[in-house]
């Protein structure tokens, strides 16, 4: 009988696996990457350097990566709390969008208010502009078992083209109509100074925007509310076996169509803070071109939709993306950050895949695996 | 039914194979066509099959047969060579053959239909029948391929058109494009898996007229069923098979629907039975069915017409082959499944037909997917203990979760049910099957309800685990819950029962104390026999 090698399932994670692992991968990536660059005529080490360099220690770069990191932190957060439960909302990128257009009205309508409470206002605006974005996609996986998946992208679409309608093709409430440099180009109405969020300053060198600190608390709020309530029991029953949920009772429909708001809504927010933090007007160029949604899909998964770890992921790929721009010039071309992202989530899952097997030698392999009637379950415990 | 196949004359000459299937020397004329001898097969916990043996003559068809869980599909995993078996011999016109994979068995000319099959719905018939082909050309040649596979249906006698686009083809077409498949690739010895399961009854004819017609071309078929009337009219001889092990092989020809039934649920092993007589007659009525009616999953009226009424304290077996209502029944009372017609009360409140009011009136349930339904498996010992309780004090106060006291619940659980793992937060997944259904039983029991419902509690425990979860049943039953307990294990439903009733089809065909029960009758109610 020949050798082999047996590739078997592992029942149970050892601790052990969720740390090692991820530092196995992200080891393996930066190998990979190494090889990319040296085959595209760069020195691995040297570019490394500059990355740091460019990502955390120049002069201003920390504030520049917080920059950065904030709207991946919530379009993390909103991945994160919908995947974990197995609702895959691709359309991060739209309610983005739609938050910020909610916040900008918002912000533009209430400017004879005080500042903090248009603040307050816009933030609760963006949440609820997510939501509502959301809540189409939402709604219709949860009680019509429309694919979420492709509603939710197509819907990102929807929203891109929604801003270029409100600033570039209409004479919309967002679109500044009197300035004088507005008749040239079209921009949008910017918000009362006093609106303007505030920022956390530790000296010169590091500025924090308050979009980080609002992102941090409400990732302290799912990692609460998801342990310790009633409602994040359910959803972890739901996310790892529909069936089990629907016998125990729990109304899992509206607990998906639930989640899918509040996934809406922190990418709300995420928009807001774009407005309130950054931007201070609706710029439709400047809001799509990063792809924050879509990069937010690869900070959840690399913080394995854990939301306190999706506040380190997103704060290191905003000091990479940072880093591209910094580099960004003939000598670094400007795709190679997205290469060394898609290399690390590569690692990252391919770890976590292979993670759930054990590999062994064998004398005589089995080949039982596809077999019918394979027992499930059926395993004495240890 | 029951007339024995004197209509298939051409294939008697087989049944000369020799006497039973006795290990040793080869037959005395001609090897058998394909031969197991004492196949052992164990799984962690289970011994699915447990020297199993049989042999089946060229030109013969022989069924298998047995009740849900008596190692048939086993065995047939084991004769494809999808399993390998732990002891015993494979022969193939009496050589030794040892499958390394499956496709050593079809260049061995085994060939299998699965239950469920194994087609790509986009594609033609035609491709369906070549793909996986070892000698595939590079290049489809869609003309020669379709009459190639003409041909073969032609020869016999299987109706199905080469271009036809799969997807679009009825189950009995599928079944055909399926032993198309197994012919095409050379296929001498064909099993098929329960092949009438899918069928309606004049795609039977069509298919049996196929069977005969390999048999007269001297092929060897192997029938897996658990359906008495069709073994009888098409098998030459038959291999009875119960909870792993062979009780016989028998020339139909010598043999009765009657003298079947009884080797198929015979009756053995001793362990924890229902005192005779423990009901209270005077007990208020816990559960009451009034003409229910469900659809199956396909839409079909899997239920109709249920009337049962179930006294506190006592257990009510409900007999069957798998198919003919009981899960719908189960999960009618859960609430899982809607009514199409009926009402279900418990304790004298009408039931709305959702699971947490089912839950909120004291139905417990022991689904028959204990790992798909019953627990999540992926989630800890503890978190399930309380999957339903979780909403209640002292699991939670106001919004919290009170995460200790889960714990510590679970921990007194496991202790009350002898789950055996490391500790509450060991994963349900890794538990064996015997510990999954205390799982389940421990969180259904621990809320005192007052109707259990329980689906195939024991299927594929080991003995062990069998007898524990038997006990916890009766346990409940002795305070004073009511039991439909759900099971094609006629044993078990004989053993634990005060009343049985035998489902058909969707309907209770008859109802009796346990014990006036006859085995040999329920045996043929259960396949569709005459009251």
């Amino acid at each position: 009988m020949p050798g082999g090698i047996r590739v078997e399932r592992r029942l149970g994670n050892p601790r052990w696996v969720a740390f090692v692992v991820p530092v196995v991968a992200l080891i393996v990536a930066a190998i990979v990457t190494a090889a990319v660059l040296a085959a595209s005529g760069h020195q691995p080490l040297q570019v490394y350097q500059q990355i740091y360099q460019a990502g955390f220690t120049a002069n201003g770069a920390l504030s520049r990566t917080f920059v950065y990191a904030t709207p991946l932190l919530f379009t993390g957060l909103a991945a994160a709390v919908a995947f974990r439960m197995k609702v895959w909302n691709i359309g991060g990128e739209g309610q983005l969008y739609a938050g910020a257009i909610g916040a900008a009205g918002v912000g533009l309508a209430l400017h004879t208010w005080p500042g903090p409470l248009v603040i307050i206002a816009m933030v609760i605006g963006g949440a609820l502009a997510g939501a509502l974005w959301a809540a189409i996609p939402g709604l219709l996986r949860a009680y019509l078992r429309t694919n979420e998946i492709l509603t939710s992208l197509m819907l990102n679409y929807v929203a891109g083209l929604l801003l270029y309608y409100l600033i570039y093709d209409s004479t919309s409430y967002w679109r500044d109509m009197t300035s004088a440099s507005a008749k040239v180009f079209p921009t949008g109405k910017s918000i009362e100074a006093s609106a303007f969020w505030p920022q956390l300053s530790f000296g010169a060198a590091l500025v924090v925007p308050m979009g980080f600190g609002l992102g941090i608390v409400v990732a302290l709020g799912i990692w609460t509310v998801t342990r310790t309530s009633p409602t994040g029991f359910a959803m972890s029953v739901i996310g790892e076996s529909p069936g089990a949920a629907t016998y125990a009772g729990m109304r899992t429909k509206r607990t998906i169509a639930g989640v899918m708001l509040a996934s809406g809504a922190f990418a709300g927010i995420g928009g807001a803070s774009q407005i309130g933090d950054f931007g201070h007007t609706l710029d439709p160029r400047g809001l799509q071109q990063a792809g924050y949604g879509y990069t937010g899909i690869v900070v959840a998964a690399l913080g394995r939709y854990n939301p306190l770890a999706v506040v380190i992921v997103s704060f290191l790929i905003g000091a990479l993306t940072n880093a591209g721009f910094a580099l960004q010039g003939p000598d670094f071309p400007s795709g190679l950050v997205g290469v060394i992202e898609g290399i690390i989530l590569f690692s990252v899952l391919a770890g976590e895949a292979l993670s759930r097997y054990r590999i062994s030698l064998r004398r005589s392999p089995r080949t039982a695996d596809t077999a019918p009637g394979t027992p499930v379950g059926e395993v004495v415990a240890p | 039914m029951g007339a024995a196949g004197q209509d298939g004359g051409d294939g008697v000459a087989g049944t000369g194979a020799p006497e039973a299937a006795a290990p040793g020397g080869p037959g005395p004329a001609e090897p058998p066509a394909i031969e197991a001898v004492d196949i052992t097969k164990r799984f962690p916990g289970v011994v699915a099959n447990s020297g199993v043996s049989f042999a089946a003559a060229a030109g013969e068809v022989h069924a298998l047969l047995g009740e849900n869980g008596a190692g048939k599909s086993t065995l047939c995993a084991v004769l494809t060579g999808s399993y390998r078996p732990d002891e015993g011999q494979l022969r193939v016109r009496g050589a030794e053959v040892r499958f390394r994979s499956p496709r050593d068995a079809h260049r061995a000319g085994i060939g299998m239909v699965h239950q469920h099959f194994r087609l790509v719905p986009s594609m033609s018939v035609a491709e369906n029948v070549v793909l996986g082909d070892a000698g595939a050309p590079f290049r489809f040649r869609r003309k020669t391929i379709e009459e190639q596979v003409a041909r073969v249906a032609e020869r016999y006698r299987i109706d199905v058109s080469p271009r036809a686009t799969v997807g679009r083809l009825s189950l009995g077409e599928q079944q055909r494009v399926e032993i198309l498949k197994s012919l095409h690739r050379g296929a001498r010895i064909l099993l098929l898996d329960e092949p009438t399961a899918v069928l309606a009854t004049g795609e039977v004819d069509a298919l049996f007229e196929s069977v005969r017609q390999l048999v007269a071309d001297g092929g060897t078929v192997v029938f897996v069923s658990h359906k008495l009337p069709e073994v009888m009219a098409i098998a030459d001889r038959v291999t009875v098979l119960r909870r792993g092990r062979t009780v016989g092989s028998v020339a139909v020809v010598d043999t009765s629907p009657r003298g079947l039934a009884a080797l198929m649920v015979g009756r053995e092993i001793e362990m924890a039975a229902r005192v005779p007589d423990a009901v209270d007659e005077t007990a208020p009525v816990a559960l009451e069915l009034r003409g229910v009616g469900a659809a199956g999953d396909r839409g079909r009226p899997a239920l109709r017409d249920v009337t049962l009424t179930l006294r506190a304290g006592e257990i009510l077996g409900v007999a069957g082959v798998a198919g003919n209502g009981q899960r719908e029944l189960a999960e009618v009372v859960a609430g899982l499944r809607p009514r199409t017609a009926g009402t279900v009360v418990v304790a004298g409140t009408a039931l709305p037909g959702d699971p947490r009011s089912a839950i909120d009136a004291g139905v417990a349930f022991v689904p028959e997917d204990r790992m798909g339904v019953g627990v999540a498996g992926a989630l800890p010992i503890a978190d399930n203990a309380v999957l339903k309780t979780h909403r209640r004090r002292p699991f939670r106060t106001g919004p919290l979760l009170r995460r200790r006291r889960i714990v510590g619940h679970a921990r007194t659980l496991m202790a009350d049910f002898d789950i055996r793992a490391p500790g509450p937060r060991t994963l349900v997944r890794q538990l064996s099957g015997g510990n999954v259904q205390k799982v389940v039983l421990a969180h259904e029991l621990d809320s005192d309800p007052r109707v259990l419902v329980a689906q195939s509690p024991t299927h594929g425990l080991d003995v062990g685990a069998i007898d524990a979860v038997r006990r916890i049943m009766l346990d409940a039953a002795g305070r004073g819950v009511a039991i439909l307990l759900i099971s094609e294990d006629l044993d078990e439903v004989l053993d634990m029962s005060d009343r049985v009733a035998v489902m058909y089809e969707g309907r209770v065909v008859d109802e009796f104390p346990a014990g006036d029960a006859d085995v040999e009758r329920i045996g043929e109610l259960m396949a569709g026999g005459e009251r």
